[in-house]
Parts: C-alpha cells; sequence; structure tokens
C-alpha cells in the first residue's frame, strides 16, 4: 500500500505530522486534546449537525466542525479560545432551550452526553427559555420507547439503525423546530420495520429512546409470597455488570452478580448457559439432520432482533433458521416444565425473570411462540443488564464487596461452551466443539476454534472436522450479516452453518448493556473485546469446556426429555417462523 | 433455495395496484439508473401529480417498488414543502404572508381563517372543503393584505370579510350540489 502523504499544520500551537484525510478532532486526539463533541460518532457517518465541535482555523473567519474538516498543509487550528468556548456554550444552551428540565426524574440522569456536555461547557444557568416540542411518548413497541421531546436531532439513532444494522427503520421527518425522528409516517414502532435490536438506545445520547421497563413487574412478583421467582442471565451480563459498578469493563463478577440477585429475594437463580449448553446439543443433532436431509445452511436462531430481521427482510431463510428456540426461552419453558415438575411446584405460581444484554428479548418473550398452551408466557420478564445495575443499587446492594455466589441446580449448571454464547462466533465455536465429537466420535477431539471468533464483524471460512470440512460463516450487525446472507439468498456460496447476532460484539454489545464511562463510545471496538475476553477466559477456566459433558443436561435427557431431537424436545424446546409485515427494504 | 414467501410477494403487486401502470413503468426506467434511489423525489413528484397528494399507502409503495427504506420515503415527502400529505380541499386558499401584506395586517387574516376554518397552515378542513396555505409575496403589494383563493384573487381583504368570502364558496358547492 502506498504510504499516505503526511500533512504538517499546529493545533493550539503544537506542531504534529498526520496522514492526509485525517480531520481536525482526530488529529487533536493525537495531542491529548479531546474536543466536545455530540453528533460524531467514530464507528457511524459524519453528520456535522450538532456543531458542538467547532474550533477555530486561522485565516476562515467564521468556526469549523473539528469533526468533519480534514487537515491541510499548514492549518493553524486554536482549540480554545474565550471566543470559542463562548460559542460553543451558546450552542449547547440552545440545545437545552427547548429540551424538558426534569434531570432528577430522567432514566439518563448521570449517564446522559447532554448533561454532562452542558456541565463542562459551563452552562450554570439557562439563559434561553425556548419553546418546548410537545410530543406524546410512544411506547407500542415491546422493547424500544420513544420520547421525541428528549430528541436533539443529533441523528445517531438513524445512523446506527440505517448504517450498523442494515434496517433503516428511524428517519427525520419534517424541517425545522417540528422535525421528528420516527419511523416511517412517524406511525407506532410496533408497526415498523424495528427489529427491536436496541442499538439507538445505545446510540442515543440523551432519553429520547429507552427500553420499555420491567422493573416494576419484577419487583412486584419478588414482593408476591405467591410466587417462586426464578431468575436466569445470561453469558454476557457477567460480563459487563461490573461497568454499572465502576469496574474495569472485561471484569468478570458472576459470582457477586449471584449473590446480589439472591440477596433480591430471587428464589432461585439460573444460568441461561444452561439453556445455551442445551441449544447446542439440540442444534447440533438438527445440523447432523440438515447433513442429510437439508436444507443447509442452517442459520442460528438465538438473537431475537436477526430473527425479526429474517422475517421482514429475508423470509426466504427462514426455513434455515434453526428451529431451537433460544437459550432463553428454553430455560423458561424448562424452569415451569421441568423444574416445576421436579420441585412439585404448580407452574402457574412460577415467575420467571431472564437477564439479558437485549431489549429484542422483551419481544422475543412476549411472541406467542413462546408461550403455553394457555397462551401465558413461558419469560414472565426480561429485564436489561441496565435495570438489574439500577435494581442492585435501588436496594443498597454493593456488588462490589459481595461475597462470590453459585448458581442453583440443576438449571444452573453449564459448560464453557455456554459462556462464550456472549460474544460474536461463540455459538459458532459451541457448536463445532460438539459436531466434532458428533462427528469424531472423540471427546475433546478439538475445543477451541479461535478462527471463527470474528471480532471484525464477518467471517467467512472451512474448518476442518475430522472428515468434515464445514463450510462457516460467521456475522454480527446486521448490514455485515447481510453480506453473507445475500451470497446465500444468490446461491454464490454454499455454507454449512451460518451464525448471525443482530448486535456488533454479538450479545456483549447488546441493546441492553451499560452506557460505556464518560469517553468510551458504544461499538467501540476495544470496549467489546475486552467483554469478550472476559467470557472467554472464563470458558478456558472452567472444567466443563463442552456441552455434551454438562452432568445436568444428560440428566434432563435421562429423566425427562428422552433424547435429542426427540418428539417431546421438539414440542419443549422448538419453535418455527414466518413472514412478517411491513417488508423491510435489504 | 425455496421461494419467497407469499405474503411478501403480495405486498410487490398491492404497490403495483395502488400507484398504477404509468408510475410503474417510470420506476422501472428509474431502476437503469445506476442509483435509482436518486430518483425518489422525481418519482414522488410524479405521485403528487396523479394522486394530488402523498397518501402512506402511495409512500410505502414507492419504497418497496423503487427499493428505498419507508422511513427514508416518509423522512423526504415531509421535509419539502412542495409535497403534500394529506389530500387538497375542494378549495385552496392561498394567504399572503409577504411583509407588505403582513405590515397591512395579513396576520389578523391569517387567525381569522385559523378560527373560521378550525385549521392551521398546510392542513385541510374536515369536510374537505379549504385548504389553507400560506405563500410569500405575491407582487401584487398594491393590493395588500391579499388572499387567493383558486384562482380568484380577493385584495384589501379585511378580517370580517374572511366569512363572507368563505361563504361564497359555501354557497356555491351548495348550489352544484343540488
Amino acid at each position: 500500500m502506498a504510504k499516505k502523504k503526511k500533512i504538517n499544520l499546529t493545533i493550539d500551537d503544537t506542531p504534529i505530522s498526520v496522514d492526509e484525510g485525517t480531520t481536525i478532532m482526530r488529529a487533536a486526539e493525537k495531542l491529548g486534546i479531546d474536543i466536545p463533541r455530540l453528533c460524531y460518532h467514530p464507528e457511524l457517518s459524519l453528520a456535522g449537525s450538532c456543531r458542538v465541535c467547532i474550533v477555530d482555523v486561522k485565516g476562515m473567519g467564521y468556526f469549523m466542525t473539528a469533526c468533519s474538516v480534514a487537515v491541510w498543509e499548514g492549518m493553524e487550528v486554536q482549540t480554545n479560545s474565550p471566543e470559542i468556548r463562548q460559542a460553543r456554550r451558546d450552542i449547547v444552551e440552545l440545545l437545552l432551550d427547548n429540551h424538558p428540565q426534569d434531570c432528577q426524574t430522567c432514566e439518563r440522569d448521570g449517564r446522559c452526553e447532554l448533561q454532562n456536555l452542558a456541565y463542562s461547557m459551563g452552562v450554570r444557568t439557562r439563559l434561553f427559555e425556548g419553546r418546548r416540542k410537545e410530543f406524546p411518548i410512544e411506547a407500542t413497541s415491546h422493547s424500544v420507547v420513544r420520547n421525541p421531546e428528549k430528541c436533539i436531532l443529533c441523528g445517531r439513532c438513524v445512523r446506527v439503525c440505517a448504517e450498523i444494522q442494515g434496517v433503516y427503520n428511524l428517519s427525520q421527518h419534517g424541517r425545522g423546530f417540528n422535525t421528528v425522528v420516527g419511523p416511517a409516517h412517524l406511525g407506532n414502532m410496533d408497526d415498523s420495520v424495528c427489529i427491536q435490536c436496541g442499538q439507538c438506545i445505545n446510540a442515543c445520547p440523551t432519553a429520547a429512546l429507552l427500553e420499555k421497563p420491567s422493573t416494576d413487574a419484577v419487583w412486584r412478583a419478588l414482593a408476591d409470597p405467591e410466587l417462586h421467582v426464578v431468575v436466569q442471565t445470561a453469558p454476557s451480563i457477567r460480563a459487563a455488570i461490573g461497568e454499572g459498578f465502576d469496574m474495569p469493563p472485561g471484569t468478570p463478577a458472576t459470582g457477586r452478580m449471584i449473590t446480589a440477585l439472591r440477596r433480591l429475594g430471587f428464589d432461585a437463580v439460573f444460568d441461561t448457559n444452561f439453556g445455551a449448553d442445551l441449544t447446542i446439543v439440540e442444534e447440533a443433532h438438527e445440523f447432523l439432520t440438515r447433513l442429510k436431509e437439508g436444507p443447509l445452511p442452517m442459520i442460528t436462531s438465538c438473537s431475537p432482533g436477526w430473527i425479526s430481521f429474517m422475517e421482514r427482510f429475508y423470509p426466504e431463510l427462514i426455513p434455515h433458521a434453526s428451529t431451537c428456540r433460544s437459550p432463553m426461552s428454553m430455560l423458561s419453558v424448562l424452569s415451569k416444565t421441568y423444574y416445576a415438575e421436579k420441585l412439585g411446584l404448580d407452574a402457574s405460581k412460577i415467575f420467571t425473570v431472564a437477564v439479558m444484554p437485549c431489549v429484542a428479548k422483551k419481544y422475543e418473550a412476549a411472541r406467542p411462540e413462546h408461550a403455553d398452551v394457555l397462551e401465558r408466557p413461558y419469560t414472565d420478564a426480561v429485564l436489561t443488564t441496565r435495570e438489574l445495575i439500577w435494581m442492585i443499587k435501588c436496594y443498597g446492594i454493593s456488588l462490589a464487596t459481595l461475597p462470590e455466589g453459585e448458581f442453583d441446580a440443576p438449571l444452573g449448571l453449564s459448560s464453557g461452551a455456554g459462556d462464550i454464547f456472549g460474544s460474536t462466533g461463540g455459538v459458532m465455536e459451541a457448536t463445532l466443539r460438539a459436531a466434532s465429537k458428533l462427528i469424531t466420535g472423540k471427546p475433546g477431539y478439538r475445543v477451541e476454534f479461535t478462527e471463527v471468533r470474528a471480532v471484525e464483524g464477518l467471517r467467512e471460512l472451512y474448518v476442518a472436522v475430522g472428515p468434515q470440512n464445514i463450510h462457516v460463516g460467521v456475522a454480527n450487525g446486521l448490514q455485515n450479516a447481510k453480506t453473507l446472507l445475500d451470497k446465500v439468498v444468490r446461491g454464490e456460496e454454499e455454507f454449512h452453518v451460518i451464525e448471525v447476532m443482530a448486535c456488533p460484539g454479538g450479545c456483549i454489545g447488546g441493546g441492553g448493556q451499560p452506557y460505556p464511562p464518560p469517553g468510551v463510545e458504544i461499538l467501540d471496538p476495544d470496549l467489546l473485546r475486552k467483554r469478550a475476553e472476559a467470557l472467554y477466559a472464563i470458558d478456558h477456566d472452567k472444567k466443563l469446556r463442552e456441552s455434551y459433558d454438562n452432568p445436568a443436561i444428560s440428566e434432563l435427557y435421562d429423566t425427562y426429555l428422552d433424547e435429542p431431537g426427540s418428539a417431546k424436545a421438539h414440542k419443549l424446546l422448538h419453535t418455527h417462523y414466518a413472514p412478517k409485515l411491513p417488508r423491510g427494504i435489504r | 433455495m425455496s421461494t419467497t414467501p407469499d405474503v411478501h410477494q403480495q405486498v410487490e403487486a398491492q404497490s403495483r395496484e395502488i400507484l398504477g401502470e404509468d408510475i410503474v413503468a417510470y420506476i422501472e426506467q428509474c431502476h437503469a439508473d445506476p442509483e435509482p434511489s436518486g430518483k425518489l423525489i422525481a418519482v414522488l413528484h410524479r405521485v403528487q401529480a396523479k394522486f394530488g397528494y402523498l397518501a402512506p399507502a402511495h409512500l410505502d409503495a414507492v419504497s418497496q417498488l423503487l427499493r428505498v427504506p419507508a422511513a427514508k420515503v416518509s423522512g423526504v415527502a415531509s421535509f419539502y414543502h412542495f409535497f403534500r400529505l394529506t389530500p387538497r380541499g375542494r378549495h385552496v386558499i392561498n394567504l399572503c404572508l409577504g411583509t407588505a401584506c403582513y405590515v397591512k395586517g395579513a396576520d389578523q387574516i391569517a387567525q381569522k381563517l385559523r378560527d373560521e376554518l378550525g385549521i392551521t397552515f398546510g392542513e385541510t378542513s374536515p369536510d374537505g372543503m379549504f385548504s389553507l396555505e400560506a405563500t410569500r409575496c405575491l407582487g401584487t403589494c398594491g393590493l395588500a393584505p391579499v388572499m387567493i383563493v383558486d384562482a380568484d384573487v380577493h385584495a384589501e381583504v379585511t378580517p370580517d370579510q374572511v366569512p363572507l368570502i368563505l361563504e361564497r364558496y359555501i354557497r356555491e358547492a351548495r348550489k352544484e350540489r343540488a
């Protein structure tokens, strides 16, 4: 590759040489100068709409936006002067002038980028009181709540939805003061092509987009002496929950999280990992059947955002989706059947709570496919990682100092294959572990498949498993998935298995994960890598690495389900999907 | 490869039906362009010329056939003043809000129109009789304040005259119906 031309400039009188095409903002970062910003996001296209990042470029006569202007030879930039600070403060004050004054009661209080920016710009009084935007809160979706009154029109949600997820459900409507961000025709989210992944919530700097809360329902259940309340936690929660308690990203907190859940009053603390192990056993069985009978490729079905995407954007791939329920739904089903029978409990008195890194799981829980014959949902409430962090804080529990707890039997025992479900490539690796045992007949034939860990978003490769050469595809972020899926649809590539995770990085980057600390952006590859490493470390240190070796799974089959793929397993653990409207444009 | 499930194929057939052969033919022509989505505004112009306004069903059909996300189509349609998202009334009132008319009291005419019709600018009365629009200078400042209904110019309008002017069009409509 040709070496890029170097450009010499000065920023705040300090000379620096950077590659041609570098923006002022990027160049300043190299000097440790953090220019304030709002609409800018390193993983998204440039908008240049908020004007917060303005700097003074000598000779220009007007302030320029540091995020969008590339440096030139001999450029002289000032990032600070009384005039620039005043201008930036004016801009932020104008953003505030029609913003609700309800910080204390706002969900984002303390973690709001607009609030933090107003503080750092030195806004101490509100000079302008402009006309307020008046819009109703739109809460038709099971997962995402829109509050356009809090929207500052930075457009990050629009861009993440279009560019990272390829869904393009959101757009700015109208113009000027009356501009509103919303789905087509400013209709309901529930009637839109929204796949409920929640990346818009993560991208929002304020509280204009939030998850639909479930904490009240969980508090009520916990206080009800009639109910036996069981909770399960997804693999990726343990790798991220610590961030809510000022631990550095990538701090595993499994044991402390379990203790916190017990203190909150849950009667049993189960591990979604068990559901993941069970998914692997069922999915490996399904895969071997498909190898003989088709259709191939088999596409994983754990990610509810992906399932929604498939139903609206790629309905012709529905026959390819694994019929296995997700680990969450499998575990909820077993809580109200197997576990209930084992303990002699009435299933209607069991309240199942799932802690997920995901807001689409709230939607999955409400899907009629995942309800019993009396139309009662198997999963009664889904909390995001953020909601659980809040509940723990609300209860006055200091997570960092808690002793380590252990998951409850029988639905709390898991192998390392379950842990890595939380990261992109994890389901694939767990599947390959199981498949290599089934195909070669040798336990522990091969445990680690590091080549399928698709940290860059997309991976296609062949993996040799005994005599079989398996063609696998792994994608996270639906824009990446489109690249793979289009090849399948056009018949260009013949894959055996494809893993699709809706969210960038997999579940660890889910729409319900903690807001990153100040200075760290969502989708930051480094943040996602640290969370993933925590999961791979847990897997590495576990004695049990393969789903088939989980004795609790063996017991489940021996005493309850007969064998993988049995009629009973199908009835309880499998489901089917159907095309949905509105039809998405891919 | 299995075929596309029916429900999604039906959407395409319905979209063709909604827009009609002429528009569908134009959209197909757009697909020859290296970037068909760049033709969105041109397509919307034709749809509005044909139907008088852009209903959500029209926009969805354009989205499906031009293959541009529906949110983008409705975002664009709602941005431009030229595009109407509601049907136009039988009579279109254009009130000049240019400087001269404004100085001569167009704001009071505007208020009177809003009160009488129960709608604001850009809207159509519930009975479908009037659409209310604001325009900038019409170049007839000597007649300020000016209000144009369809092709009739009403000069030096006072708030008191507004109900009388409206009544004339309502009466005409009644007569036609009788």
